[in-house]
């Protein structure tokens, strides 16, 4: 069944898309994490033009993450404090990555710059991801460390102007949050990821808040912060494709759903090795595209 | 009643129509079939012994582009060179009775547009001809494998020398705006008649409101996808809520 994309200008397989929806929403319901990952690159390699799938992506992270908010606000598992820090930070954090979004694109350096991020992000975060699971399910020995991990991060603590943050328990500077938010709100823009999967290890690691917390309070970020995305969008390269979105959509939130039923059925540390093996496969096809010969040499951009 | 048929007598005319005046770009759109056909009205009314050939030539709005060109450097395939052409037309097939090198000589054919290769793209100024050349050749290439550039030297069917009929296909990603078909009678190697019909592509009914919505009302349009996606999430946990 095929259905024309107004801003994209095109037909696609509408089926091939829901299903494109369903398979990254299975994901975010299993893991908690947006998706942005996989629906952007997918895209562009169906031929979806690179903006309207950073774009369009976007718009369906903010509804993926509904159901996960819902659960988590009614669980209690959000620090409403924190996470308003961080959607502060990750609003700036979005024009600004518009504003850059806009200069490399209009140098022609915008699919570069999306690839090489791409590459040192999933690869980063995959690597570790990997090695973490691999240790807790056994399969690689280390020692342990001489001394427990210090609960506090020496650079974090060492940040003026200290807030009290109830709902974690944390009393820390705010500039880290916001910091964290700027930086997921710049990735959102740049690569239509909600970055789930980078606030996720770095509030543990870097901020320290209780593990039980996190997945809701990132899960509000990144509902708050791909929303701005999808209006700094629809304002500034106009490249929103609202069907395309909505087809997402559909397969998307069903996805969610199984994904959240199937992840009770597995363990924990199995799912982060698989979600760990996703990220470096996807990390894994967008380096080799950085070195291999293009398909298309030229390109065609409109004035 | 008399006047047509004295005109009529020095040379031949083209009675040329299309299968759609308009096409409508709507949820369904793959893209388009249109029949280009008409008759050669012959002075006298009879077809000349030797056989004549037409070429159909179909065009879609001329649009200033940016070409890109990726080059490898420090190993990485980037966009390291680009030119500008400031008359690329976004659609252009043409269909002829039998190769246009056979019909015209470069000439001519150079000056009816006639032929991919024969296209004028008014590359901006400035650059190396080399350069220039080789951002046009790739850019041909890159569209006649979208088709978007077609050539097809055995589209055109002419029957008893009067009727003559071509099929072209247009791809769905073609962009809206007013589209020129025009036929040419060749004859001896010369254009001995041409004419042209305008044919309009639009987007209609929800394609093209969402288009206009995106472009005049920006920051409605992104209000309406945020919460667009919103009530589906919202409405998908509350579904599965209650089913399980």
């Amino acid at each position: 069944m095929d259905i024309y994309l107004p801003i994209a200008g095109q037909s696609v397989n509408a089926l091939f898309i829901v299903a494109l929806g369903f398979l990254v929403g299975l994901l975010s319901g299993m893991f908690g994490v947006g998706g942005g990952f996989l629906t952007t690159p997918l895209l562009i390699f169906y031929g979806i033009p690179p903006t309207v799938a950073v774009a369009s992506a976007a718009t369906q992270i903010t509804g993926a993450s509904v159901s996960g908010v819902m659960v988590h606000m009614r669980r209690g598992g959000v620090d409403l404090k924190m996470g308003g820090v961080m959607i502060a930070g990750g609003f700036l954090g979005s024009f600004v990555g518009a504003a850059l979004f806009r200069v490399l694109q209009s140098t022609g350096q915008i699919d570069v710059a999306i690839g090489l991020l791409y590459v040192l992000i999933l690869g980063w975060i995959g690597g570790l991801m990997l090695l973490d699971s691999l240790k807790s399910l056994g399969y690689l020995k280390v020692a342990a460390p001489d001394q427990p991990r210090p609960r506090h991060n020496r650079w974090v603590a060492s940040l003026p102007l200290r807030w009290r943050f109830h709902g974690s328990g944390l009393y820390i500077s705010p500039i880290a949050p916001f910091a964290l938010g700027f930086l997921a709100g710049t990735l959102t823009v740049f690569l239509g990821i909600g970055g789930g999967f980078i606030l996720v290890p770095a509030m543990i690691y870097i901020l320290g808040m209780p593990a039980r917390i996190v997945i809701g309070t990132s899960l509000v970020m990144i509902l708050a912060v791909s929303a701005a995305t999808t209006m700094v969008h629809a304002i500034t390269t106009r490249a929103v494709d609202v069907v395309l979105a909505a087809l997402l959509l559909v397969g998307g939130v069903i996805g969610a759903q199984y994904g959240a039923l199937l992840a009770l059925r597995v363990k924990p540390d199995m799912l982060r090795l698989a979600l760990a093996i996703i990220i470096l496969l996807v990390g894994l096809r967008m380096f080799l595209g950085l070195f291999w010969h293009p398909d298309e040499i030229f390109s065609v951009e409109y004035l | 009643m008399l006047a047509p048929v004295l005109i009529a007598a020095e040379k031949p005319v083209l009675v040329p129509d299309v299968s759609a005046r308009q096409v409508q770009i709507r949820y369904s759109f793959t893209g388009a079939q249109l029949l280009l056909f008409g008759a050669v009205v012959y002075p006298g009314g009879r077809p000349p012994d030797r056989q004549v050939d037409i070429a159909v030539v179909l065009r879609g709005p001329v649009q200033p582009i940016l070409v890109r060109e990726k080059q490898k450097i420090a190993g990485i395939w980037m966009n390291a060179d680009s030119n500008r052409f400031r008359s690329a037309p976004s659609f252009y097939a043409v269909a002829s009775s039998r190769p246009i090198s056979e019909l015209l000589d470069e000439r001519t054919a150079a000056i009816y547009e006639l032929g991919v290769h024969n296209l004028q793209l008014s590359p901006g100024g400035g650059a190396l001809p080399e350069k220039e050349r080789r951002f046009e050749a790739g850019l041909l290439d890159l569209r006649e494998r979208r088709n978007l550039y077609q050539e097809n030297p055995a589209g055109v069917e002419i029957n008893g020398g009067v009727l003559y009929r071509a099929v072209i296909t247009i791809p769905s990603q073609v962009p809206v705006g007013t589209y020129t078909a025009e036929t040419f009678l060749i004859d001896r190697h010369k254009v001995i008649a041409a004419a042209t019909r305008d044919i309009q592509i639009n987007k209609s009914g929800f394609e093209r409101y969402v288009a206009l919505a995106a472009r005049r009302h920006r920051f409605l349009y992104g209000l309406t996808s945020v919460l667009l996606s919103l009530g589906l999430g919202w409405a998908a946990a509350a579904a599965f809520r209650r089913q399980f």
